[in-house]
């Protein structure tokens, strides 16, 4: 089948019911997007399809068909960093940083979706993204900041 | 040093179950490169040609910080130009020293033999410009990798001067820069590593590939010590990718890997897919009928009388007690709880004939390699152990059992092979931290200060897991952070009994202060408030030296009362102690020593409509001085994150010898809506060695939550997780 990745066709050699994930991870060799439970339950899978979050543990390689599938390798276009890694790197989001790469890109598809989130806004966005290290309030914060980012207020 | 032996991990395992890193390096003497071109004056740093600074860090990453804080320690004493500063991970050498992760321990092992490295690079460079200009090193000064002579006005960067460098000889005599005149110290640092981590490209263990490698996927016993009664391997092998099927054997030794059977396949999915098809008959083994309520049965036994082993007694609380006219006796019951690192347990592993390389994501390189040497029988000396990074440790990572797991493996395949653990098996064969049941029983002077204190305790102890029973017993380690608490009670005993259990335990971050702070904090609150006393000035009035011999005090770092009391007072006029609150709103506070770092804790919290909301948690805590504030913070932070995702959602129960839940749909971890909306964190830098920052932050939250949960609502809850509902 052929999956497009960041842009760039790949021709991988998989059964259609294998994850997305392993796809991804095994088979494109990019191993940024991250397995955590396999279920859906910690969102450190996170993709999109199409600029959707979705978790690449509980989606088939088979069907996304010709949708888009962004990484997190993705995420920053043509050498500029998104808004929400700038945001992160300011504020030193990551501790062990296994979860950042399924939190950068809800909250970037967040942001795509609701420039202006509220509080309860990105606590409702960022729920399915467990962090075991505990980086939850500056997670908060973050947000916020890529959101002035992207905005173009803040530096 | 010599091979870390198992024996020796025991011997570090001393004072209340901290891991004390007692093994050190003599100094190192760097000789001149042979190449001449890159300086080498230590073990731990260089300088190359472009002007980029190398440090090598021999403390494995696991969140805490250490590849930007140690590395911190060298530029600041080196006048680095930090921009340029690069790290490295180091692989398993004795050359380094002591490289176990754990206790706390990473800055302290390291604040002097980093700086002094530093240091020491600084003088040879600047005696070689000094030399070359023809100057006395006294009129030259440094500035960010620069060397420069003012009155001559020249200037030239250490990487220009490092050939030349390595040729002065090491100084003996190194003065380390004073606090007020730090650079790079004390102020706040973006993470080494947090511009790869947020690109996709840090490479974890689960991500290492190497070539020819193929991927497994272990069936373990789900009981605990089970063991494999017959295979059908024929569905398994008959899956597309899959190659090879393997059984694992059982390994004591305090390595404790479980029986099981591989299954070795081209990508992780088949190597799942030909699991699932794999028949295996168990045999239960001799633990198979255990479970959290026939050990809850044994504690609660256990506790109601005198302790199999008397940790310490002071005076006499049996008198004291039978004697008052009232005694106040609490129960506090915790579970055992999973480390659940969001990167599940994995290891890549190459064995060639007697050469054993891998790639672990590991705590403790040094006993994956004397494990991996007994396992496979072979010298140690053929065994390497490459540190990746790591998604989370918490201690989970310090034992060695998936990384032999995965060399085993590799040598039945005769091919590289990385061993993926599903979520469940992360889960499900984990060591855990020990459930616990403490009872105090205490009674009250007429002054309303305590005059006898009680305290029984029965747990699985750690340590059965590992190896024989220590000298003093089972119970020291077992009673950090209530056999050990300050408060001055002129009758007072710790009293220990061992429940027996197949389940593997292990070092859950802050380890036995987890439950002892929680049993120890909640009573002394609940007698401050029979006494009809602040909760704060009674534990003031309280706090004191710690004389008793078991559990064992730090001889490097010993107790110190003036520093609890002072976190004390911090977080609590921090905190607006005592101001007036609303109805339903409540304020609570604990304090603690784990791992020779104070910390105490206010929690506002308010509980309207039986929800509990956390509306402020202020942490102050003294760990000496800080390297790097915004780490700092965020081990405040996270610790603080973690106690309550353990006070509020965490438990592991045992039914049929094997642990009950499967993934994180039935082990819940705390998400962002239930986080707090404000945590604070104040540091008081005693001027002393700093003590380490990683787990202090955790034993406190349980206790003070459940003491502010109290004030709001006047219920005592005793049992973690609390049965509370988080709006």
């Amino acid at each position: 089948m052929r999956l497009t990745i960041n842009g760039t066709e790949h021709d991988i050699e998989a059964a259609p019911e294998m994850p997305l994930l392993w796809a991804i991870r095994d088979l494109a060799g990019l191993t940024g997007t991250k397995f955590g439970c396999g279920i859906g339950q910690c969102g450190a899978c996170t993709v999109h399809l199409d600029g959707a979050p979705v978790r690449s543990c509980s989606i088939t390689a088979g069907a996304v068909g010709t949708k888009r599938i962004t990484t997190i390798e993705g995420l920053a276009v043509g050498g500029q960093d998104h808004p929400v890694q700038q945001a992160w790197e300011q504020l030193n989001v990551p501790q062990c940083g296994y979860c950042q790469a399924g939190q950068l890109m809800t909250a970037a598809a967040l942001l795509a979706r609701k420039p202006n989130p509220t509080d309860a806004d990105i606590d409702q966005a960022m729920v399915g993204n467990l962090c075991r290290c505990g980086t939850y309030v500056r997670i908060r914060h973050a947000v916020k900041l890529a959101a002035e980012i992207q905005a173009g207020g803040a530096k | 040093m010599t091979q870390f032996t198992r024996r020796d991990f025991l011997k570090v395992t001393t004072a209340a179950g901290a891991l004390l890193a007692t093994i050190s390096l003599p100094g190192c003497r760097p000789k001149a490169s042979a190449a001449g071109s890159a300086l080498d004056p230590s073990v731990f740093v260089r300088i190359n040609p472009d002007n980029t600074i190398t440090v090598t860090i021999a403390k494995s990453e696991m969140g805490q910080g250490v590849r930007t804080s140690l590395a911190m320690l060298v530029a600041e004493e080196l006048d680095a130009d930090w921009s340029q500063v690069r790290v490295e991970q180091a692989s398993f050498d004795p050359k380094y020293g002591d490289m176990g992760t754990g206790g706390s321990g990473s800055v302290r092992d390291n604040w002097k033999q980093l700086r002094e490295s530093g240091a020491a690079l600084r003088m040879m460079l600047v005696a070689a410009a000094a030399k070359e200009w023809g100057v006395d090193s006294k009129e030259c000064r440094t500035e960010n990798s620069f060397v420069v002579h003012d009155g001559k006005s020249r200037r030239a960067h250490y990487g220009s001067l490092a050939a030349a460098a390595a040729t002065i000889s090491i100084p003996t005599t190194i003065a380390l820069r004073p606090k007020s005149e730090w650079k790079i110290l004390g102020k706040d640092r973006v993470g080494i590593d947090v511009s790869d981590i947020t690109h996709g490209r840090a490479t974890y263990g689960l991500d290492v590939k190497v070539p020819g490698m193929l991927y497994a996927s272990i069936e373990r016993t789900s009981v605990f010590g089970g063991s494999v009664k017959s295979v059908d391997k024929t569905a398994a092998l008959a899956v597309p990718g899959v190659k090879a099927v393997v059984e694992i054997p059982a390994i004591g030794n305090g390595v404790n890997v479980h029986a099981g059977v591989a299954v070795v396949a081209t990508s992780t999915w088949a190597a799942l897919q030909g699991r699932r098809a794999l028949k295996v008959e168990w045999d239960g083994g001799t633990r198979a009928a255990e479970s959290t309520d026939g050990y809850r049965s044994f504690m609660q036994a256990a506790v109601e009388k005198a302790g199999a082993e008397m940790v310490n007694k002071a005076g006499d609380p049996d008198g004291v007690l039978a004697k008052a006219s009232t005694v106040h006796t609490a129960t506090y019951e915790t579970p055992f709880l999973s480390h659940a690192t969001m990167e599940p347990m994995n290891c890549t592993a190459s064995v060639v004939g007697d050469k054993v390389e891998v790639w672990s994501p590991t705590q403790f390189p040094g006993w994956a390699a004397e494990a991996l040497a007994q396992a496979l029988k072979t010298d140690i000396k053929n065994v390497q152990v490459h540190v990746t990074l790591m998604g989370g440790g918490f201690g989970r990572r310090i034992n060695p059992d998936f990384t032999v797991e995965a060399a085993l493996v590799s040598q039945r395949v005769n091919q590289p092979v990385k061993v993926v653990w599903t979520r469940e098996d992360d889960l499900r064969h984990d060591f855990y931290r020990p459930c616990a049941l403490h009872r105090v029983d205490a009674s009250l002077g007429a002054d309303g200060m305590p005059e006898a204190w009680r305290h029984r305790l029965s747990t699985p102890s750690i340590d059965v897991t590992y190896g024989p029973k220590p000298g003093p017993g089972w119970g020291p380690n077992e009673a950090d952070g209530s056999g050990n608490m300050s408060y001055r009670i002129a009758n007072r005993s710790s009293e220990y009994t061992l429940l027996e259990s197949g389940v593997p335990r292990g070092w859950w971050r802050a380890v036995s202060t987890t439950h002892g702070v929680f049993a120890t904090e909640s009573m002394i609150d609940e007698l401050a408030t029979a006494a009809g006393k602040d909760p704060v000035e009674y534990r003031l009035a309280l706090i004191d030296k710690y004389t008793l011999p078991q559990p064992a005090d730090s001889k490097q770092f010993p107790f110190d009362p003036e520093r609890l009391k002072g976190v004390l007072r911090t977080a609590a006029e921090k905190a607006g102690w005592g101001r007036t609150l609303p109805a339903g709103h409540g304020m609570g506070v604990a304090c603690s020593f784990d791992h020779l770092g104070y910390a105490a804790e206010v929690f506002e919290v308010s509980v309207i409509n039986d929800r509990l909301r956390i509306h402020r948690v202020v942490c102050a805590a003294d760990s000496g001085p800080i390297v790097n504030p915004s780490g700092a913070r965020a081990q405040i932070e996270g610790g603080i994150i973690q106690g309550l995702s353990a006070a509020l959602k965490e438990r592991i129960t045992i039914a049929g010898g094997a642990v009950a839940q499967r993934n994180f749909d039935g082990y819940s971890l705390l998400r962002i809506n239930e986080a707090p909306a404000v945590i604070e964190a104040y540091f008081v830098e005693t001027d002393t060695e700093p003590t380490g920052l990683g787990e202090p932050s955790v034993p406190p939250v349980a206790p003070a939550l459940a003491n502010a949960i109290f004030k709001a609502t006047g219920k005592r809850l005793r049992t973690l997780p609390l049965a509370i509902t988080i709006a």
